[in-house]
Formats: C-alpha cells, sequence, structure tokens
C-alpha cells in the first residue's frame, strides 16, 4: 500500500511510520504546519509546532529511508479549530481542540489530500485498533492498555475515515516499550517528553489566552428555581463543579455551599446548585457520528422518517467524557427535538439521549462524549446539556 | 546530483563544477592561514587573492572592493546594517530604509530587524504586477523627504519570478540625493551580465554556490567609499569590516566559479533561456490553467541577438489554478523531478510567497505557485522529463486542491 505518515516529531508517529515501513508498504512522511508562526524550538510540554518538532520528524524520515514534506494546513487549523475553540468558549461550551484537529485537519483535510495524491491509507501514532469484519465494514475498539488507549480521541472518524486510517501502535502494551524500540532504531526522539497542552496556546495557560481572544459577555447567575443570584463577567471563566469565586451576594437558604451545577450557551447563564445535584444523571448530545456502521436501533431508527419526538430502541453503552475519565455504564437513545437553535425556530434536532447509571461529576458542554460497547467505539457526540435529574428546574 | 533525476531548482543551488572540486581540494591539502605571515600562509594567501581578482573581473568591480564573507546572506547583512549603522550613527535623522518588497529574505528581514531594534523607518517600495520597481516610484519615496533616507536596497533580480530590475537607472535616481544602494545579485551573478562599476550602486551581495562555486562562501562587493559599520567583530581579516579567519578553500573554487561562469555567460544564458522558453511555451499550450509569473521573457530570437534583459533565463515560474504547490512539488519529486514552491529559505514551513502577494496575487492563487530553475548542467532531456511528468501531476494536485478547498461532506460525514 502507499501509506502516508503523520509525522507530528513525536516518539509515537516515528514509531508507527517505522513499523509501516517494516511491513513493506511505502511510505511517505508529512508533517503538518499548523502554525502561521511556528515557534524555533520547543518550550515547556508544547510538542508539535514547532520547527525544532519538524526538523525531529525529518530526522526520522531520513533515517527510515522515506522521503518526508512539510504541508502547510496553517489556514485550515485557524478556521477549524483555533477560530471553532474560542467560537465553542464564546458560546459557553469547553471544547476539545485535540478532537477537532483529528476530525477536521489529520483524518478530514489531510486525509482527503492524500487520497487525491493517490494515497491509500494515513497512519499516525494513536494507541487504538482498526479491525475489519467478514464484510469489509469497520470497527474502531480500544488499545490493547487501557493506560495508553487513545481511541476517546478517534471518536470522531467516519466509517470512511477509518477505512483509510491505520494505527500500528493498537497493540502495544506500554509507552515504554514504544520509547525503547525508537531507541533501538536510533531515533532521538526516544527521549522526547509527551505533550500534554494545547499546542496553540503558549505555556499552557489556556485562560490567559482566553482572555485574549474572547470578549466577555456578562450574564446572570441563577439557582434551579430561576431566581437570580448574581451576574457573572463572562461564563468561560466557569467550569462545572467550581466552588469558589462565584461572587454571589446571597447565601443559599438552606446555607449550604453551592456549586456551579451548568454552562447554559443559548442563555449565558450560569447554574448553580448544592453538592448533591453535581451527580449527573443525564446528558444530551448533538452533531452524533458513527465509528463504523451504527449500532441496530439506530440504524433502523435512522431509517424512519424524522417526527417531533420519535424515539430509537434503548440500547446499552459505557460512556466516557473526557481524554482520561473512567467510563461508566449507561443507557442510550435517539430522539428527533425542537431545534431551538435554528435560526428561524423551526426544524428538528437528533440528539443521543445517554441516562448514566454509575457516579459522574463535571460535566460541561461542548465537551465530547464518546459512546463503547465492551471495548469498541461505537460513536460520539457533542454534549450539549448534562443534569442532574433531581434539579427543580429539569423535573419541570 | 543524481543522473536518473530531473533537477529543476538551480536557483535554490546548482552542481558544483568539476575544477572548483578540484581547486578547493588542492587548497585544503595544501593549507594555510592566509593571514599568516610564514611561507605557508603567504601561499594560502596568494590564493585568496588570485580568487579575488577572478571574481573582481566577472564582477566588474576593482580586488579591493571585494569582502569576502560567509556567503549572501552574510553579504546583504553586512551591506543593510553596515550602511544602516554607519550613516544613522553620524546622522540620527537618517532613520528611513527603501526596501523593495520582493526581496530576498536575507534584505527584507534584516531591514525588519533594524526597526525593531535600532529605530530605523522601512518604506516598502512596492511592484507592479510583474514584479518590477519602478524608478519614478523610488523618486516619490525618496522625495518625501529626501534628508532621512539611510540606504535604498532593491535586488538584481528576484530569486523566485526572476524579474531583473532597473538597477542602474534606480541607482542613479538614488546618487541625486547622495543615498547608498545595497543590491542583492545573488541570482543575477552569473546568469545575465552584472558589472558592479557601470551599475553605480555602493555596495552589492554575491555568492558562491548559486554559480558552480561551494556553499558557504559569498562576497560583499562595497566601493571605497562605502562606509560600513562590522557586523562580525574580531581580527578583522576582511577589509576591517569582515573578521573571522579567511577561508581560503572555499575562496579559491569561488574564485574558479566566477571566472567560469563570466566566460561561458553569453552561450549559457542563450542556451539556458532557450531551454526556459521550451518549459513556458509547452506548458502554457498544453496547461490551460497555468499562469507565468513576472515579466514576459525574452524570445529565442531575442535571447540570441541581445541576450536576457527582463528576465533571468534560468527561470520559469508558474501559479497553477487549483493546485497547491506543495501537491505538485510532491507529485513531481515522486515522478523524479526537483522543483520547488518559490524559495527555499523558509524553513520547511510553507508560506504563501510574500513575492507573489506583493505583485498582487491573493494568497490562494500564490498557493499553486511552482518554480522550475536551471543551470550549467541543465539539459533538453531534462526539460523533456519535466514537460512530461507535468501535466500528469497538475491534473492530480488539481483534484487534490479540489479536495482541500471543499470537503467532500458526502464522503466523510
Amino acid at each position: 500500500m502507499k501509506i502516508l505518515a503523520a509525522m507530528s516529531g513525536g516518539v509515537d508517529s516515528a514509531v508507527a511510520a517505522a513499523r509501516a515501513v517494516e511491513a513493506g508498504h511505502d511510505v511517505v512522511g508529512v508533517h503538518l504546519a499548523l502554525s502561521r508562526m511556528p515557534g524555533t524550538l520547543r518550550t515547556g510540554s508544547r510538542g508539535c509546532c514547532t520547527i525544532e518538532d519538524s526538523m525531529d520528524a525529518r530526522r526520522v524520515c531520513d533515517q527510515l529511508g522515506i522521503p518526508f514534506y512539510v504541508w502547510d494546513f496553517s489556514e485550515r487549523f485557524k478556521e477549524d479549530v483555533v477560530d471553532d475553540f474560542v467560537s465553542e468558549y464564546e458560546h459557553g461550551r469547553t471544547p476539545n481542540p485535540c478532537m477537532r484537529c483529528n476530525e477536521k485537519i489529520k483524518f478530514a483535510a489531510l486525509l482527503e489530500k492524500a487520497v487525491a495524491l493517490g494515497f491509500d491509507a494515513v497512519v499516525t501514532g494513536h494507541y487504538a485498533k482498526v479491525i475489519s469484519d467478514e464484510a469489509g465494514n469497520r470497527e474502531l475498539h480500544r488499545a490493547a492498555t487501557w493506560a495508553k488507549d487513545q481511541s476517546y480521541v478517534l471518536g470522531v472518524l467516519t466509517h470512511e475515515q477509518l477505512k483509510h486510517a491505520w494505527f500500528p501502535l493498537a497493540d502495544t502494551p506500554s509507552k515504554d516499550l514504544v520509547r525503547a524500540e525508537a531507541a533501538e532504531r536510533g531515533f532521538s526522539v526516544a527521549k522526547k517528553p509527551d505533550s500534554y497542552d494545547i499546542c496553540f496556546i503558549p505555556e499552557g495557560d489556556t485562560r490567559a489566552w482566553l482572555e485574549e481572544h474572547i470578549e466577555m459577555q456578562p450574564g446572570d447567575i441563577k439557582d434551579t428555581e430561576g431566581n437570580v443570584l448574581g451576574q457573572h463577567p463572562g461564563s468561560h471563566a466557569y467550569t462545572v463543579g467550581q466552588r469558589k469565586g462565584l461572587a454571589i451576594g446571597r447565601p443559599a437558604p438552606d446555607g449550604k455551599p453551592r456549586f456551579v451545577l451548568e454552562i447554559r450557551p443559548k442563555t449565558n447563564e450560569v447554574i448553580v446548585g448544592s453538592r448533591d445535584l453535581l451527580d449527573i444523571d443525564e446528558i444530551r448530545g448533538i452533531r452524533t457520528t458513527w465509528a463504523g456502521l451504527p449500532v441496530a436501533e439506530v440504524a433502523d431508527f435512522l431509517a424512519q422518517q424524522p417526527r417531533l419526538g420519535a424515539r430509537s430502541a434503548e440500547f446499552d453503552i459505557t460512556a466516557q467524557v473526557r481524554a482520561h475519565a473512567d467510563p461508566v455504564a449507561s443507557t442510550a437513545h435517539m430522539e428527533w427535538v425542537e431545534d431551538d437553535e435554528a435560526e428561524d425556530g423551526a426544524g428538528l434536532r437528533l440528539e443521543v439521549v445517554v441516562g448514566i447509571k454509575e457516579e459522574l461529576r463535571g460535566v460541561s458542554p461542548g465537551q465530547t462524549l464518546v459512546m463503547y460497547q465492551g471495548t469498541r467505539v461505537l460513536g460520539q457526540a457533542t454534549i450539549n446539556r448534562a443534569y442532574s435529574l433531581k434539579r427543580a428546574d429539569i423535573a419541570a | 546530483m543524481g543522473s536518473t533525476r530531473v533537477y529543476m531548482d538551480h536557483a535554490a543551488t546548482t552542481d558544483v563544477l568539476q575544477p572548483v572540486v578540484e581547486a578547493v581540494t588542492e587548497q585544503m591539502l595544501l593549507g594555510g592561514n592566509p593571514s599568516s605571515l610564514h611561507s605557508a600562509g603567504r601561499r594560502a594567501r596568494a590564493t585568496v587573492e588570485a580568487a579575488r581578482e577572478k571574481i573582481a573581473a566577472a564582477a566588474g568591480c576593482d580586488p579591493a572592493e571585494v569582502i569576502f564573507t560567509s556567503g549572501g546572506t552574510e553579504a546583504d547583512n553586512l551591506a543593510v546594517k553596515g550602511t544602516f549603522w554607519k550613516r544613522h550613527s553620524a546622522d540620527a535623522t537618517k532613520n528611513r530604509i527603501l526596501v523593495s518588497s520582493i526581496e530576498h529574505h536575507a534584505v527584507g528581514d534584516t531591514a525588519e530587524w533594524l526597526e525593531t531594534h535600532e529605530g530605523a523607518v522601512i518604506d516598502w517600495i512596492p511592484v507592479d504586477e510583474d514584479g518590477l520597481v519602478k524608478p519614478e516610484t523610488v523618486r516619490e519615496l525618496i522625495e518625501k523627504n529626501p534628508d532621512d533616507v539611510a540606504l535604498l536596497t532593491v535586488m538584481w533580480a528576484n530569486n523566485e519570478v526572476g524579474a531583473i530590475q532597473p538597477i542602474a537607472e534606480l541607482a542613479e535616481i538614488a546618487a541625486e540625493y547622495g543615498i547608498p544602494m545595497h543590491t542583492d545579485a545573488v541570482q543575477a551573478f552569473g546568469a545575465v551580465p552584472v558589472n558592479f562599476r557601470n551599475s553605480g550602486v555602493a555596495t552589492m551581495a554575491i555568492s558562491g554556490h548559486k554559480i558552480g562555486g561551494p556553499m558557504g562562501i559569498g562576497a560583499l562587493i562595497a566601493t571605497r567609499s562605502a562606509a560600513l559599520d562590522p557586523v562580525l567583530h574580531g581580527g578583522g581579516q576582511e577589509r576591517s569590516v569582515r573578521s573571522g579567519t579567511i577561508d581560503a578553500a572555499s575562496i579559491a573554487g569561488f574564485g574558479v566559479a566566477a571566472a567560469w561562469a563570466s566566460e561561458h555567460l553569453a552561450e549559457e544564458s542563450r542556451r539556458i533561456g532557450q531551454l526556459r522558453n521550451r518549459i513556458i511555451n509547452r506548458v502554457r499550450e498544453e496547461i490551460p490553467g497555468a499562469v507565468l509569473r513576472g515579466p514576459e521573457p525574452e524570445t529565442d530570437l531575442e535571447l540570441i541577438e541581445k541576450g536576457p534583459s527582463r528576465r533571468l533565463p534560468n527561470n520559469a515560474h508558474f501559479t497553477f489554478t487549483g493546485c497547491e504547490g506543495d501537491s505538485l512539488l510532491f507529485l513531481l519529486d515522486m515522478a523524479g523531478v526537483e522543483s520547488s514552491t518559490g524559495s527555499a529559505c523558509n524553513a520547511g514551513v510553507p508560506r504563501p510567497s510574500h513575492v507573489l502577494l506583493a505583485m498582487g496575487l491573493s494568497e490562494e492563487t500564490a498557493r499553486g505557485a511552482q518554480r522550475f530553475t536551471l543551470g550549467h548542467s541543465s539539459t533538453v532531456d531534462d526539460v523533456d522529463r519535466l514537460l512530461d511528468a507535468l501535466p500528469t501531476a497538475f491534473n492530480q494536485a488539481n483534484q487534490a486542491g479540489l479536495a482541500a478547498h471543499t470537503p467532500n461532506a458526502e464522503l466523510w460525514h
């Protein structure tokens, strides 16, 4: 096969590319230039946006004896990831830019360009597994080792994209083994630190960066009865579960501390309440995608005519709401609801409704809900709302 | 550079001439520091001075006007910073630098550094759609306040689109106001007739590896009256304005390359120009989406009768509608043809060219740029193999370009 290895300059993508070469494929390394003003050297733990990273990727390709190119995706990255990140925050949601980058850049813009240029697949250093059933349909599964599993950030991939994706690190039990393999191959990146920060935010200071890029929109702080308790300077400054810094003059009637329960993007409200209301019972997700063929309950439902209030049969899932969160047992169904975000106020919107069966806290709108069955990734949705069913405003 | 591949990027660097390799190795084996006073030193010095004479003869200047540097970039830095510092420190009101908007980064970024750190004010000189500086524009900019101009700098010929600038005319205007002019002649030297004395400029940068000499050697040609503050401080080996042990071996090779280029310039510029025309004519015929950027080249007949005067004879530069330059470069590279999206100096991060943007192109159009440049080792077979590979690469890059700009929602979502 003709393979494009997406090379971040890190150890994982280096070893992934090496394995693709070793498997006998015709491999070309490509580093994506995502920043318009790339730093020369890495600072802190950042690790894919500097010229040094690009040089690291180049050295690995030299050692593998494969061609290497830098492709400029900075325009797409700015539109689809950075601007989206700002816009989501402005709408009170907490986005995951790495998922957006996978969705829009690595497995859309890059993959489409690669296919158009004659490649069969894109290889990355993600820890996740793509398997194929007898009919050739693809499924996305968790990696062999839970600790390194990155299937969560790949939940956005569609069936078509999975057909052109390959993750050679799927079965490697630990990062140490990947580093050891890199060292054995003589890669200088063998000991390169992992990157955790958001690559376009210097020094990892998201709050400061956002303040420079977002206009604060003041709004109401309300309790679950709908009483206005105070004003907030901008809802993006709050996170669900936050207790301090709420600046509410009046104490709660029961004298107990109040926590941020929910951020309501549409009305720019911050809802606060007592600690017991932090437990999430139900999540509603929008913009659902399926990482492979949808499960039978969903496929049957999607085959029917959309109708307000129509619901699919329920199916069991485990739900994961953050990259390193524990998945929680849940049930899910699809539902056609009124589209309250549509310009004309009309139309229907498809939501996935997830009933949480275990303890789950601290979920913000904008986060990604990834649905699993066992090790298999079913698909994902953007969380629109997450709440306790004990809340007065929800029960009503 | 490998006989099975087609090298179409001679403006980035060209093959080293065989006699250059011999001159370099000979001096390396001889050794000696040209600044030493003993016999080994004198022998090395003699090699350096002989090379200096050859370069002076090729560039139309006196040997004393040749200041060896590590290459074109250092020569540009020395000219721009050195002149600005000298004139600004003598008269603080002289703080304006007139810089063409199509300069190589070695000049443009140096000027910007002076703006950020040394109180310089840059006036970027606009160019027309062919990438040419108009003398009257320069006069108007000077006339804003003739007394505050520290320096005028316009490259002799542009490295991306090959536009040859009216250097003598510009230098004459600058001279009327007593303003020193610098020109970056890295691409022009060895490709078209370049005569420092006749041009009237104060300083001129040239480079070894663009003409078949070694990398890491170049020179700033500076009139005796050109006043420069040094950039590199130390032993002052070169005219007290450039320090560092003199690289006798590289200079020996540079000298040989300069003499070779000068001797063969007339015939080579015609031969290479006609090969280049073969590219342009065929691309225009066969690829409707290709637009030649830069000045209209001399016809074969004009080349034979007069030689090149509007456009570097080795340069063909196109924008390909609907293609991304990096896709084209990739596909051609896979097909064994080595080309460039414009300039190799952007540290591996492709950006739309500032030269094309200055010529009025949109970012999207500028992204479709591809430059083919020829050199002394280019053959008609190279050209034909490029022309064989190009239509297929264009079609495929065009499809990839469409994919990149209009994501296929049906397929992926």
